[in-house]
């Protein structure tokens, strides 16, 4: 099968940091990834079943991995060699319809009794990623053994799987597993009336979506560096978009605050007296996380769904205002409005569909063209995109399975 | 009065100075200077269909100008009393004066205020009156800080009245500080100082750049606040105000006259002072003089200075360039005084200022061309950020006509400014909101003051600036964009020479490089051979279009 395969290789890796610190995305073409030939992965266990993808989307920590940014907190949690991607359509062997919802748990490891987070459904706090009968890897794209969507076909557990409704497009289905994120990330949010998103990339914009989905009368503010990003923010329910560098300004004058600036009565705005009852970070970078430490009232909280690395921070607003900082990672189980449990991936294809999310998707790429399709995918905002996906369907490896 | 000598000859030490000057502009014309910001540019503008407009050379300053403030103290015009005569022990007496927004650029010590503020608190003495107060008449401005009000006042003022609190700034959201008075006919508000408003007496102080200052307005928006001024500060009467400089057609005036009344029928008496200055912005004689002569009167010497100071300039980061520009003060010379009731007093301030600023032109143009300087009455010792390069090109530049605008209808404006997206935080912390926020929305002055105004006005951070640090009030980017209200309304288009192009579009502007593109652009409306006025200004002028 073609696949394009991320190997261990110190060199290459570091090569990869390199040239994506030029230009993102180039780690693609220096880096450990190389498109190979590879044997189908074997079924790790009884019930297991071949995925043949259709599209398989180009996420931000895929990227990450690519240029050698991503942290080393990652390590022990994948096995080498890989086939990256995770954010699947695709097709069973008896042509049903599928997207994949990664997260390699206690289930799918085949371990029993389950970690008590997998017993509660919430497979993105999986204790036991490491353990079981599979190599380590939190998802499908960065264990060895079920293979990855950047591949004409990988392994999956039914247990991964759900299928498509007949209704929605290919280039919608395969936007579920990131709105999956946001709405996760947004339900962390619940109940503030006043909310600041920060960054409008594929991550922030489904984010903006569940968030207005969720909460009608909230009043959504977000930043957006580039001009489609802005349009689409605010089609997708943000009352007010602002660039980033405006952020605090902008929620200083919508909540109503006042500014404290390092220099009494200057004018500037340091941080607020007051402030927004949440901020969803859908950057993860230093200065992202400042702004919200900045912009968030006390007692507030910050949600962190943009992958961070080593960041450094001034926590002592945290610690002076009770801010709360939590992470927001993958999706699992919700509780619905009437305490009934619901899975994340049902109410992402329910959002995908109503706020036309398949408008995301920006340009596809054959699997040969990998490096453009990686730099096209690492340069998205300036260039005008949003989410940039390899397109198997007309790969022919995928018909000689 | 000192001397039996007339107070108000004048020094008589130049040349008769020559009236204004319109340059019909042909092959063997030179570039014409052009102001950009705290730059400068030579321009060639094209035969045939330009024109320039050069503003009157100074008058002459008076000789006296310490005997004529006593005689005018003295032999005041209209109703009103001397005011020795005005002044008893036990009285309460408010000194108010204008700020730091006059003139422009600040001038060299001694400052007219401090003459004539010396002169009255000399009577106050003799009179036995021991509760003065002296108040900067800011309206919403900005404070101005101690340096600027010692230059203002003087130091012996300064230091015999701030310490004991007697000397400050006007604070027109200081609840317990201010009253309103009533009402006019027309249902407008007119707020008012509550400490002049409670004097037995108000001696006003002014200096009179522009036509738009003095009289009323001195006290009915100079000690007012947001309550008032939002009645004429508004973008319909800045559009019926056919110029804001041109009393007979400015709704503004008309507004503040009608203020005045109820401030007068509310019993608070106002002895207005004003004075009147030549255009003698950059001096006779000295490094920047050559700014206010006609290029083709340039000798070697001249010709040597400019561009030494061009280039000068041109190497110089922007904030060296400010600093030095900053630090420049004018050495105007007052022309005229008079004091009394205000009304009359104003009429012959205003014969006064055009006595020195009217220039008479024939007929509208398709285009008008103006480099604006690096200063406008909102960025002393600041920032010119581009809410008042927008201000000070089509606000002030453009309305300085009496019976039509220099440019046709659907005509287009050409200004030569860097226009950086620059703001003062101190001083503008609410522009930069305004720009950021409000002008990303919309450049409609109707849908921003519909939208925006109220919102800003009553921000409290912006109020609290406003009280306690040097910030102008929340509302005061809103009042600069509707000064260019009418003539956003006249226009078809507006271009920006050498301006930051993100800045320009972010007021719905068009930018281009030189000024030979933006003729090109400016074809696309008024077609290839437009007619061209430049407008010489600074040295201020008033054109007189029929």
């Amino acid at each position: 099968m073609k696949a394009l395969q991320f190997k261990r290789n110190i060199g290459r890796y570091a090569a990869a940091r390199i040239a994506g610190s030029f230009t993102p995305g180039r780690g693609s073409s220096v880096g450990p990834l190389k498109l190979a030939d590879l044997d189908a992965p074997e079924m790790p266990g009884p019930d297991w079943v071949q995925v043949r993808p259709r599209l398989s989307g180009i996420c931000g920590s895929d990227l990450a991995t690519i240029d050698g940014r991503s942290a080393r907190y990652f390590e022990p949690l994948v096995s080498f060699p890989f086939v990256p991607g995770h954010e699947v359509v695709g097709d069973l062997t008896d042509g049903t319809r599928v997207v994949l919802e990664p997260v390699l748990g206690c289930v799918s490891r085949n371990l029993d009794p389950t970690c008590p987070s997998c017993a509660a459904g919430h497979l993105g706090n999986c204790q036991h990623t490491t353990f079981g009968n599979l190599e380590p890897g939190i998802q499908t794209g960065s264990c060895h053994d079920t293979g990855g969507g950047w591949a004409t076909a990988f392994a999956a557990h039914p247990s991964q799987l759900h299928p498509v409704a007949d209704t929605l497009s290919d280039e919608e289905a395969v936007m579920i597993e990131p709105t999956a994120c946001g709405v996760h990330a947004a339900l962390k949010a619940q109940g503030a009336a006043t909310i600041a998103i920060l960054g409008a990339g594929t991550l922030g914009l489904v984010t903006i979506a569940a968030l207005r989905a969720q909460n009608p009368d909230a009043q959504i503010l977000t930043t957006a560096r580039y001009p489609h990003q802005r349009r689409l923010a605010a089609q997708l329910g943000a009352d007010h978009v602002v660039a980033p560098q405006e952020i605090r300004r902008a929620a200083r004058r919508h909540t109503g605050s006042r500014a404290i600036s390092l220099h009494t009565d200057d004018g500037a705005v340091d941080r607020l007296s007051g402030g927004v009852d949440a901020v969803v970070d859908c950057v993860g970078s230093s200065e992202s996380i400042t702004d919200g430490l900045a912009i968030t009232r006390p007692g507030g909280r910050i949600v962190l769904v943009g992958m961070p690395s080593q960041v450094s921070l001034e926590l002592t607003p945290l610690w002076h205002r009770e801010i709360q900082l939590i992470g927001a990672y993958t999706y699992g189980t919700e509780t619905a409005a009437d305490g009934t449990p619901v899975r994340t991936f049902d109410l992402a294809a329910d959002l995908v569909s109503t706020a036309d999310l398949g408008q995301l998707v920006s340009a596809v790429y054959p699997l040969n063209r990998y490096q453009d399709a990686l730099e096209h995918a690492a340069g998205a905002g300036r260039r005008g995109a949003v989410k940039i996906a390899f397109d198997l369907r007309s790969e022919k490896e995928r018909d000689q399975l | 009065m000192s001397s039996n000598a007339d107070p108000y000859k004048t020094s008589n030490k130049h040349l008769a100075p020559r009236p204004g000057f319109v340059l019909d502009v042909d092959r063997s014309s030179p570039p014409i200077l052009f102001h950009h910001g705290d730059q400068f540019k030579l321009e060639k503008l094209p035969a045939g269909r330009s024109r320039v407009i050069y503003p009157p050379e100074p008058l002459e300053g008076l000789a006296d100008p310490e005997g004529a403030i006593r005689h005018a103290l003295a032999n005041p015009i209209g109703d009103s009393e001397p005011l020795a005569a005005l002044l008893h022990p036990d009285m309460k007496l408010t000194i108010a004066f204008d700020d730091i927004s006059l003139p422009l650029p600040p001038m060299r010590r001694p400052d007219i205020r401090q003459r004539i503020i010396e002169a009255v608190l000399d009577l106050a003495a003799e009179a036995g009156v021991d509760d003065v107060h002296l108040i900067a008449a800011l309206a919403i401005h900005r404070r101005m800080t101690e340096d600027e009000l010692r230059h203002a006042v003087g130091d012996r003022v300064y230091d015999a009245f701030a310490p004991s609190g007697r000397l400050y700034n006007h604070d027109a959201e200081d609840p317990d500080g201010m009253v309103v008075l009533g009402e006019t006919p027309h249902g407008e508000d007119v707020q008012f100082s509550r400490r002049a408003a409670e004097s037995d007496l108000v001696v006003y102080v002014n200096i009179n750049i522009v036509s738009m200052d003095g009289g009323h307005k001195s006290t009915a928006t100079g000690l007012s606040g947001y309550t008032s001024l939002r009645h004429h500060h508004n973008v319909h009467t800045m559009r019926n105000s056919t110029s804001f400089m041109d009393q007979k057609n400015s709704a503004l005036h008309a507004s503040n006259w009608r203020m005045g009344e109820v401030i007068r029928d509310a019993g608070v008496k106002i002895f207005q002072i004003e004075t009147t200055i030549n255009n003698n912005t950059f001096g006779r004689t000295g490094p920047l003089s050559v700014l206010q002569k006609r290029e083709w009167e340039w000798n070697a010497k001249d010709r040597a200075s400019f561009i030494a100071m061009q280039k000068g300039l041109e190497v110089l980061p922007s904030k060296s360039r400010r600093k030095i520009f900053s630090s420049w003060q004018a050495p105007y010379e007052m022309t005229s005084i008079q004091a009394g009731e205000v009304e009359a007093v104003h009429e012959i301030t205003t014969a006064n200022v055009f006595k020195q600023q009217s220039v008479a032109v024939e007929g509208q143009t398709d285009i008008l061309t103006m480099g604006l300087p690096y200063i406008c009455p909102y960025n002393v010792n600041s920032i010119m950020n581009p809410i008042l390069v927008m201000c000070l090109g089509l606000g002030y530049f453009f309305n300085m006509y009496r019976g039509k605008p220099l440019v046709r209808e659907g005509g287009v404006l050409i200004m030569s400014h860097p226009t950086p997206w620059e703001f003062h935080p101190v001083h503008h912390p609410s522009y930069i909101d305004f720009f950021e926020e409000v002008l990303a929305d919309t450049t409609d002055p109707i849908e921003i003051e519909r939208k925006y105004e109220k919102k800003y006005a009553e921000d409290e951070w912006y109020i609290h600036l406003y009280r306690n640090s040097y910030a102008y009030h929340g509302v005061h980017p809103f009042y600069m964009w509707y000064w260019g209200s009418h003539a956003l309304q006249h226009l078809g288009r507006v271009i920006v020479v050498g301006g930051d192009p993100a800045a320009v579009q972010r007021m719905g502007f068009q930018s281009a490089s030189t000024l030979q593109d933006a003729l090109e652009m400016a074809s696309d409306v008024v077609g290839p051979q437009a007619t061209i006025t430049h407008v010489k200004n600074p040295p201020i002028f008033m054109s007189d279009v029929t």
